[in-house]
């Protein structure tokens, strides 16, 4: 693998993280985080759908109409994600029932999208398949990291098993309710993000205001 | 340089067959793994109720010899109680039931908030060692922010609960959620449901209840959930009353000869 290989594998999983730098795919991140076995799922799928989905469009870009791009590979995404969801009905139904929508939604995911035309529309299959595997990758990551707090302080577990005894289970651990709902998601990514960009302050955006442009009496911001 | 209109059609067109073909390969291929699935689901649920899932769970051959040795299903007409064996139990889903307008009819107006009701339900009866030890039976009714599904399950004599699971809701976790932690389901088993008229009397209600000895009717509320608690009674109530499986309770009794 060279240099460059390498670098388009890894560099998603914290250097270009697709959520906590791009933001991107929240809305699943919120979802499927309250247990360490549905973020896993959840990544899996996102990893199958990614891998497949890039090394396609990448197989037939130079064929593909430029017109029509976007369809196309919203029907490759939409058939990996059906098959993806179909396979995790026949050989793992009850966290299928859990993740429910979510896995259909991966369709919706901009991670997916985002991929298959910023990268796979201009890179050969081997490099996009790579990009596509360091992507999810980078996505998995964070569901994980966000789903082990949730399921740990909100429910005492970890991949179901008990690690700290709730007191609603006759143990001494007070679990904590905010973990299981959505707004812990937010914390939590947020916290990631902050910590992500202290370590790495490369990451950190320009400062950004619109605030002075319709600033009263200093009319020469405004252009 | 465009490519010419027949080209990009002609190129839609073939990655729509090639994705259809994946696809439907799948889904029809996958299917009757995915049907079996649903009814281990299913049957692990009523085997939950009646008390014959161990702690560590069962292997899916296991849950299969366990619910066809143990479990009788029933299918009825659920207006008039009576058994209706014109339809096969095994691919009998009573949730599809109630949603196809060809298996149900609007419900009347009930404490429950049901909006339709199937024509057939299901119940199941559980036999150990020949003899019928619970009648189960499902309960679908609205909690606070969701419907919950469960089952109950009842003494031969229809008097005590000897069992009840949700299985499925979306109530708040930590609060409303609490009805499917197994402590409090366990609060249930011992408590009597229907009055001497045979009239649905047990409740939630606020704060702790006696042990069922001194307390029949009462079960512990849940702490900051009285609307989801509140349901859970409405539901119990109507799934047990004569809008409900009243009159195929009324046949039962009849046949076993409680008055």
């Amino acid at each position: 693998m060279t240099k460059q290989e390498r670098q388009i594998l890894l560099d998603p999983l914290f250097d270009n993280n697709p959520i906590t730098l791009q933001v991107l795919g929240i809305c699943s991140a919120l979802a499927v985080t309250t247990q360490m076995a549905t973020a896993a799922v959840m990544g899996l799928a996102v990893l199958f759908v990614m891998a497949g989905s890039n090394l396609i469009v990448s197989l037939i870009r130079k064929r593909m109409p430029g017109s029509v791009r976007i369809i196309i590979e919203l029907t490759i995404i939409a058939s990996l994600v059906i098959i993806a969801d179909q396979v995790l009905k026949a050989y793992a139904y009850d966290i299928s029932k859990q993740l429910s929508v979510f896995v259909g939604l991966i369709i919706t995911n901009c991670i997916v999208m985002g991929r298959a035309e910023a990268f796979a529309m201009h890179n050969g299959p081997r490099l996009s398949l790579l990009d596509g595997i360091g992507n999810a990758g980078g996505y998995a990551v964070v569901l994980l990291a966000v789903a082990f707090f949730r399921e740990l302080l909100g429910a005492g577990r970890l991949f179901g098993y008990a690690v700290m005894l709730p007191t609603t289970q006759g143990g001494w651990y007070p679990t904590n309710g905010l973990m299981v709902l959505a707004p812990a998601a937010f914390f939590l990514i947020g916290i990631f993000i902050w910590v992500l960009r202290v370590w790495k302050p490369a990451q950190n955006e320009e400062d950004f205001s619109v605030g002075t442009l319709f600033e009263p009496g200093d009319e020469e911001h405004i252009r | 340089m465009q490519p010419s209109a027949g080209r990009t059609v002609g190129f839609v067109a073939s990655v729509a067959v090639v994705a259809s073909i994946l696809v439907a390969t799948s889904a029809v291929g996958l299917r009757e793994r995915q049907e079996f699935n649903a009814t281990l689901d299913l049957r692990k649920k009523v085997l939950t109720v009646a008390g014959l899932m161990p702690q560590g769970g069962l292997s899916n051959a296991e849950i299969t010899e366990r619910f066809e040795r143990n479990i009788i299903p029933v299918v009825l007409t659920l207006s008039t109680g009576v058994p209706d064996d014109t339809i096969d139990p095994d691919s009998f889903d009573q949730r599809e039931a109630t949603v196809d307008p060809t298996t149900s009819r609007p419900a009347p107006p009930n404490a429950a908030r049901l909006t339709r009701l199937p024509i057939h339900a299901q119940v199941f009866h559980v036999v150990e060692d020949g003899a019928l030890t619970a009648v189960i039976l499902p309960i679908v009714g609205p909690g606070l922010w969701s419907t919950m599904y469960g089952f109950i399950a009842l003494s031969p004599d229809l008097l005590t609960v000897t069992g009840l699971t949700f299985y499925e809701h979306g109530e708040t976790a930590g609060l409303g959620g609490e009805i499917d932690n197994p402590r409090w389901l366990g609060l249930w088993q011992g408590r009597q449901v229907f009055d001497e008229s045979w009239t649905p009397r047990v409740t939630v209600i606020k704060g702790a209840a006696g042990p069922p000895e001194d307390d029949p009717y009462s079960v512990d509320g849940l702490a900051g959930a009285t609307i989801t608690a509140r349901g859970v009674t409405d539901t119990i109530h109507f799934w047990l009353g004569p809008d409900g499986f009243g009159p195929y309770l009324a046949f039962y009794r009849q046949e076993a000869g409680i008055s």
